[in-house]
């Protein structure tokens, strides 16, 4: 295991994160294609996409189910490599980067939200806020009180000894939420936030994305529901791999 | 990522299947307490032997007669008291400080109405006492005078000073019959303990001359006791006995002797090398099922990886990189297999406390520290397979994972 220290020093020998100016794109993806298999029997999910996200805008993508709207938020996500074009996050193609300098661009550039919260049933709120944190390299009172200050954003800073059973569904996808923001990234990409949600719980996570929005960050999110698109700035639809 | 961090995760891992870790544990628990009884209780056999050889003193060598191999071989010449003058000659065995003619039969010793069956009835000069490392709880051996007049006394072992008189510090000065044969009693023997086979308490030794008279004859010696000046000399001293002996009897091969030199110093080391041989066998038998333990954490890991390869997805997600999740995982293993290496060598260490016999196992410190050491090697060993398996696993398809 590496310390912090050596996390931070390993950080400033491979990647080197310019500022993120107001022109630079979050993303920019230019021709991006995504083929699974190979043959007669390959899927293509993404058909040479284009897009650009700028900085403090808040993106809903759109489409049918198998549209590739997943495809391009795995990708978008650094959770999935594109098998061709370019794709740029706050200007660095990420094409260059091997498995570990990907695991740090995600722990410090990308927050996620799931549709299923994937949080640790067995970890306190807090516990699952500090994950990220953890593969950051921060430890102790530190990274405790920047945990803290997260569930305080999300409205629920007196729930962080709760586990996940023990709270609401709107809860465990703020906590979520919190989880997603505590490293400072440089956008939320959320697939389907509120895809289990109930109308009340959604409205709840809704209001704090917008609210997210307001205070400057940058969101992707993927949704069906129109209701749910037309809280985003910009929407995208996607229709069989390409951007319509 | 700091240790104790990778140490709270593999916790939290081992905690959240409390039963499944605890059978996965039992494997590594038996193999390492099997393999601490095992060796000692090899340990313990070795000192319970040595220690009863030591009791029969080391520095002793004992003459005995046998028949020579082979078809025309000539009769065995008997071991006599001519030979024993002729070892008790200083100026041929240097290295011999004292040399005791032996022989022993069986009798019966009766007092009053109390009878008791001697299995050894022995009769010797003063320094076969010497020479056993026997020494008087009571009264005093008989002398050389004893011996030249052959006068009716007797030493006896203390298992049958207790038979025949009950408190054995009694004993001296009294009577008893040896086959009907008035015998006075002149001392009792400190109790040695039993070696195994050998009942060195159960004995009675009266004067060379008074045996030979009354219930072995004249005519052959059982034994000839040498004892060397010290223990360093009795290699010197065995090799002057045999020249001697083969001088007397005519022996120019030592292969058709027709006596027979017996070592302790050789008779420790040829059991010592089969005791270590043996306490390797039962250890590496032991060590199987430690392999066997280890296996099933191999098992065990692979089950956790599959059923969370969604929470590996979803740190993966988070940034873990690939040597956290490698860590994490091995870390389980390794916590799992030390658990049970603890609770093996406590468990070895409380079987140990029970005695089998005359056998008391002996906890060797190296023998835990392998035990142990061995563990922690199957943890990363047996762990690396899963542990690998998790960390090569691609976010992507680990979140998706159902």
């Amino acid at each position: 295991m590496r310390s912090g220290r050596k996390a931070r020093a390993a950080e400033a020998d491979t990647v080197t994160i310019p500022a993120v100016s107001a022109v630079t794109p979050v993303i920019e993806v230019r021709g991006l294609r995504k083929v699974y298999g190979s043959g007669p029997t390959a899927v293509h999910a993404l058909r040479g996409v284009d897009l650009s996200v700028t900085q403090g805008s808040y993106v809903a993508i759109m489409g049918a189910s198998g549209s590739g709207k997943s495809t391009l938020l795995n990708v978008l996500g650094c959770l999935d490599t594109p098998s061709a074009g370019r794709y740029r996050l706050d200007g660095i193609d990420v094409r260059q980067f091997n498995e570990n300098q990907l695991a740090l661009v995600r722990n410090r550039k990308i927050g996620f939200v799931f549709q299923s919260f994937h949080l640790l049933a067995r970890a306190s709120a807090l516990s699952n806020v500090e994950l990220p944190l953890v593969y950051a390299g921060l430890r102790g009172a530190r990274r405790r009180r920047r945990a803290l200050a997260a569930l305080e954003l999300v409205g629920l800073s007196d729930r962080a000894g709760h586990r996940p059973n023990e709270l609401s569904g709107g809860q465990q996808q703020r906590v979520a939420i919190a989880r997603a923001l505590v490293t400072g990234p440089a956008m939320l990409l959320a697939d389907e936030p509120t895809g289990n949600l109930d109308s009340t719980s959604s409205d709840e996570v809704l209001t704090i994305l917008d609210r997210l929005h307001d205070a400057g960050k940058t969101i992707v999110l993927i949704t069906h529901e129109t209701d749910v698109a037309a809280r985003a700035q910009r929407t995208v639809h996607l229709l069989d791999g390409t951007i319509q | 990522m700091s240790v104790l961090e990778v140490l709270r995760f593999a916790l939290r891992g081992i905690l959240a299947n409390k039963m499944r870790s605890v059978l996965t544990i039992l494997g590594i628990v038996i193999g390492v307490a099997a393999v601490i009884l095992l060796t000692a209780m090899g340990n313990g056999a070795q000192s319970t032997i040595q220690s009863s050889i030591f009791s029969l003193g080391t520095d002793t060598l004992t003459i005995t007669g046998k028949q020579p191999e082979g078809k025309d071989a000539p009769p065995a010449q008997p071991l006599t008291q001519q030979d024993v003058t002729a070892l008790s000659d200083r100026t041929g065995t240097p290295d011999v400080s004292s040399v005791s003619p032996v022989t022993s039969g069986q009798a019966n010793a009766a007092r009053g109405t109390t009878t008791y069956h001697l299995q050894q009835v022995v009769g010797s000069t003063p320094s076969y006492f010497d020479a056993n490392s026997a020494k008087v709880a009571a009264g005093a051996v008989f002398s050389e005078d004893d011996v030249a007049e052959a006068r009716k006394v007797v030493v006896l072992g203390s298992t049958v000073a207790e038979k025949l008189f009950g408190q054995p510090a009694q004993a001296p000065g009294q009577q008893v019959l040896i086959d009907n044969l008035p015998f006075t009693v002149a001392g009792v023997l400190q109790r040695k303990g039993s070696g195994g086979i050998q009942t060195a308490d159960d004995l009675a030794v009266a004067p060379l001359t008074t045996i030979q008279d009354t219930i072995t004859g004249h005519d052959k010696l059982n034994q000839v006791l040498v004892k060397a000046n010290s223990s360093n000399a009795v290699s010197a001293a065995q090799s002057e006995v045999s020249a001697i002996l083969d001088d007397r009897h005519h022996i120019t091969d030592p292969a058709k002797a027709d006596y027979q030199v017996t070592n302790p110093q050789q008779l420790l080391s040829t059991i010592n090398t089969t005791l270590d041989a043996f306490t390797t066998l039962l250890a590496s038998i032991a060590g199987i099922s430690l392999l066997v333990g280890g296996i099933g954490i191999t098992n065990i890991m692979l089950v956790t990886v599959a059923e969370r390869t969604r929470e590996i997805g979803l740190r993966k997600a988070l940034g873990a990189r690939k040597g956290a999740i490698l860590g994490q995982f091995l870390a389980e293993s390794t916590v799992l297999s030390l658990l049970g290496g603890g609770i093996g060598v406590l468990l070895g260490f409380l079987g140990s406390q029970i005695r089998i016999g005359q056998l008391q196992p002996a906890v060797s410190v190296d023998s835990v520290i392998l035990a142990v050491g061995v563990s922690v090697l199957i943890g990363l060993f047996f762990g690396s397979y899963p542990a690998n398996r998790a960390a090569s696993l691609r976010p992507i398809e680990a979140l998706r994972h159902e």
